[in-house]
């Protein structure tokens, strides 16, 4: 018998720190076995973020940089434009990407920068303990909305495939989800386009991940994943919401 | 015939692919608990796995090799 | 050598450039604008990046990417996007990475205004972002001199992993002077060890990073970033000693304002005051053996500063207060005149 499923060579072979059921792990998984496919874990830096996945350089086989929160974009756009035959990725989530560092998440597709952006979108704050992001959905509670997410007060999630989509630099903008098998293989595939859009210089890719947090949701890891089927895919509808190579390849 | 193996040491018993088991064969024990105090999964019908990997790629720490 | 007249802040841009920096980020601010305008005009021509970012703190952050692939990197700033940066310069500095950080000061606090100022000094050179750490910190007090301090910036930086600055001013960046550029080999340092340019499976992945959960792990790596400071200690401070062998009075001044307070001593010497000057050209390490040199003679010294005075704190620790330390400062963007500081002088020299 052969193997036929495993563990991919650029994922570092060690136990992750992260809780029981969180799908970061699967994102993890997903990259690597793209960037193995690509046969580029050499020429492949990554940025990790601060949140949940800031230690990702433990589990990314690949040059790693820990940028400072929000930053990441920043600090991928100066890794790109110094070395712009390697492939470049930031992993990040949803604080991180959509709360302090909206304006390099804006500038970096503005600038059409050729990189790749694997954004996880839980709906919370996931390392510091549950509180409100930028995703959470009206009425959801957190540890900085106990009553749920009023509107009238913390004011509406901001849909980031849908932002960037207007943008021009923007060359692929897809959210996709880990919730089941055949959505993972859909992520995969998005993964991997984004890697192929950043080698033909097609301009900035961002993947939107829809991901559980069992801990801070409260909830087991499968009661997690319904809640992500029931509440978040309804609000952050998945899809393409911009793809270059759809409409005829120009920018 | 295939096997769905478990590295018992990296299963946080999340019970992913208990749900991701097409032919519902993988479940959480609950008389070993690896190092960390996790009841980790296992196949319980060896015999019925058709080697396809859903359990593997629903799970989220690389736990599960499968061979076919 | 060639010489050419040049604008501050240009001078600096071309001897970054000459100096084998291959990126520029920058962001426009008075009055530092022309040094990022100069970078987009040049620096693509001499093969480099030159990107404007979106804003100071996504600056500093692409200098933090570039300078991890050990890529000579530099952004310039004045006073109020310094601030922006110092998270940004803190992970650096925790990261052990070099990078080149002008800071054209002008005044402050808040908004401030665009006339020169010294009044981030204790910015700069006590803390310019949260946790132990240190950053080298040039004063230059001429156009050639920034030249040749962005020459020695980068090459300090890149020797001891750690970030530079160039802690010009307002009238430094807008003056013209005649330069000349030294001739500059820029790889003399091998990064291979650490940089995160990709291991083309050659080698053991690199990480950057600055963030050590477990206590004793982070401690170690601050004690080991102090060794290498008091090494800098030892062997980087820089000043000039004008006319300090027999001097009474010590004046003490760094930057643009030292070229007034020159002028001051001089006067002052002509009407039989023996006046001398200290004028550190590093600001950290500052030239704590130089200025008790300086003033061995003297029996008061006199600080001058474009601020309400904060070097002044430095020159009393050097000394230990051994010598009363008198202060003279503008601030805001007034500049002291030579005429000013020879009245202080004359005022503190009677009491001596």
């Amino acid at each position: 018998m052969a193997v036929v499923f495993e563990r991919p060579k650029s994922l570092i072979d060690v136990a992750t720190h992260y809780c029981p059921g969180c799908t970061h792990g699967i994102v993890h998984r997903l990259v690597c076995e793209v960037i193995d496919e690509m046969g580029i874990e050499g020429d492949t830096i990554g940025i990790c973020p601060v949140g949940c996945s800031v230690m990702a350089y433990d589990y990314f086989g690949c040059d790693m940089i820990e940028a400072p929160h929000g930053r990441a974009p920043a600090v991928a756009t100066g890794v790109k434009r110094t070395n712009p035959d390697k492939f470049v990725f930031t992993y990040q989530g949803d604080g991180d990407l959509a709360a302090i560092g909206t304006a390099e998440t804006v500038h970096v597709a503005a600038r059409g920068e050729n990189i790749v952006i694997i954004f996880i979108n839980n709906t919370i704050y996931g390392m510091t303990g549950g509180q409100m992001a930028p995703t959470t959905i009206p009425g959801q509670v957190t540890q900085t909305t106990p009553y749920g997410r009023d509107p009238e007060l913390a004011g509406y999630p901001v849909r980031v495939c849908e932002m960037l989509a207007t943008l021009t630099g923007t060359a692929l903008a897809q959210r996709v989800s880990v919730d089941t098998v055949p959505h993972i293989r859909e992520t995969k595939k998005a993964i991997r386009k984004a890697f192929e859009n950043q080698k033909e210089k097609r301009g900035l890719s961002i993947v939107e991940v829809l991901s559980t947090c069992p801990t801070n949701w409260g909830m087991s890891p499968t009661e997690a994943i319904k809640r992500l089927q029931d509440e978040m895919i309804p609000y952050y509808p998945l899809g393409v919401y911009k793809d270059v190579t759809a409409e005829g390849g120009n920018k | 015939m295939a096997k769905m193996n478990v590295i018992t040491e990296r299963c946080k018993g999340c019970g992913l692919c208990v749900t991701a088991c097409p032919k519902k064969i993988v479940s959480i024990q609950k008389e070993k608990r690896n190092r960390k105090g996790y009841f980790y999964a296992e196949c319980t019908d060896m015999d019925s796995c058709i080697g396809c990997a859903m359990c593997g790629i629903m799970c989220p720490d690389c736990a599960i090799v499968v061979e076919k | 050598m060639e010489r050419n007249l040049m604008k501050g802040n240009e001078a600096l841009a071309e001897a970054a450039i000459r100096a084998g920096c291959k990126c520029f980020f920058g962001y426009p601010i008075t009055p530092q604008t022309e040094l990022s305008a100069y970078m987009s005009k040049r620096m693509h021509k001499a093969g480099g990046v030159f990107l404007q970012a979106e804003s100071e703190i996504s600056a500093i952050n692409m200098v933090l990417g570039a300078s991890s692939t050990g890529v000579r990197a530099m952004t310039s700033s004045s006073s109020p996007g310094i601030s922006l940066k110092s998270e940004g310069i803190s992970y650096l500095a925790g990261s052990d990475l070099p990078a080149v950080i002008i800071n054209v000061q002008r005044g402050g606090p808040g908004l401030g205004g665009i006339q020169p100022s010294q009044a981030d000094y204790w910015q700069a050179t006590k803390a310019l972002g949260h946790g132990d750490f240190h950053l080298l910190v040039f004063a230059p007090a001429s156009v050639q001199e920034m030249v040749d301090m962005v020459v020695k910036a980068f090459d300090s930086a890149d020797k001891y992993r750690m970030p530079a600055m160039i802690l010009a001013d307002g009238l430094l960046g807008q003056m013209m002077e005649p330069v000349s550029f030294p001739e500059i080999n820029a790889d003399v340092h091998d990064k291979s060890s650490w940089a995160a340019n990709g291991h083309g499976n050659k080698r053991n992945h690199h990480i950057i990073n600055s963030l050590y959960l477990k206590p004793d792990e982070l401690e170690n790596s601050v004690t080991d970033r102090f060794a290498r400071y008091e090494l800098i200690k030892e062997n980087e401070t820089d000043a000039e000693l004008y006319l300090t062998d027999d001097c009474d009075i010590l004046l003490c001044a760094y930057g643009a304002t030292a070229r007034v307070v020159k002028s001051a001593v001089n006067s002052a010497r002509e009407v039989g005051i023996k006046a001398g000057m200290f004028r550190p050209k590093t600001l950290w390490p500052f030239p704590v053996k130089e200025l008790n040199k300086a003033c061995a003679s003297a029996k008061c010294l006199l600080d001058v500063e474009m601020s309400m005075g904060q070097m002044i704190d430095d020159i009393k620790l050097a000394i230990n207060c051994s010598k009363p330390v008198h202060f003279f400062g503008r601030t805001g963007g007034v500049i002291p005149t030579p005429a000013e500081i020879l009245g202080e002088i004359k005022k503190i020299g009677g009491a001596v």
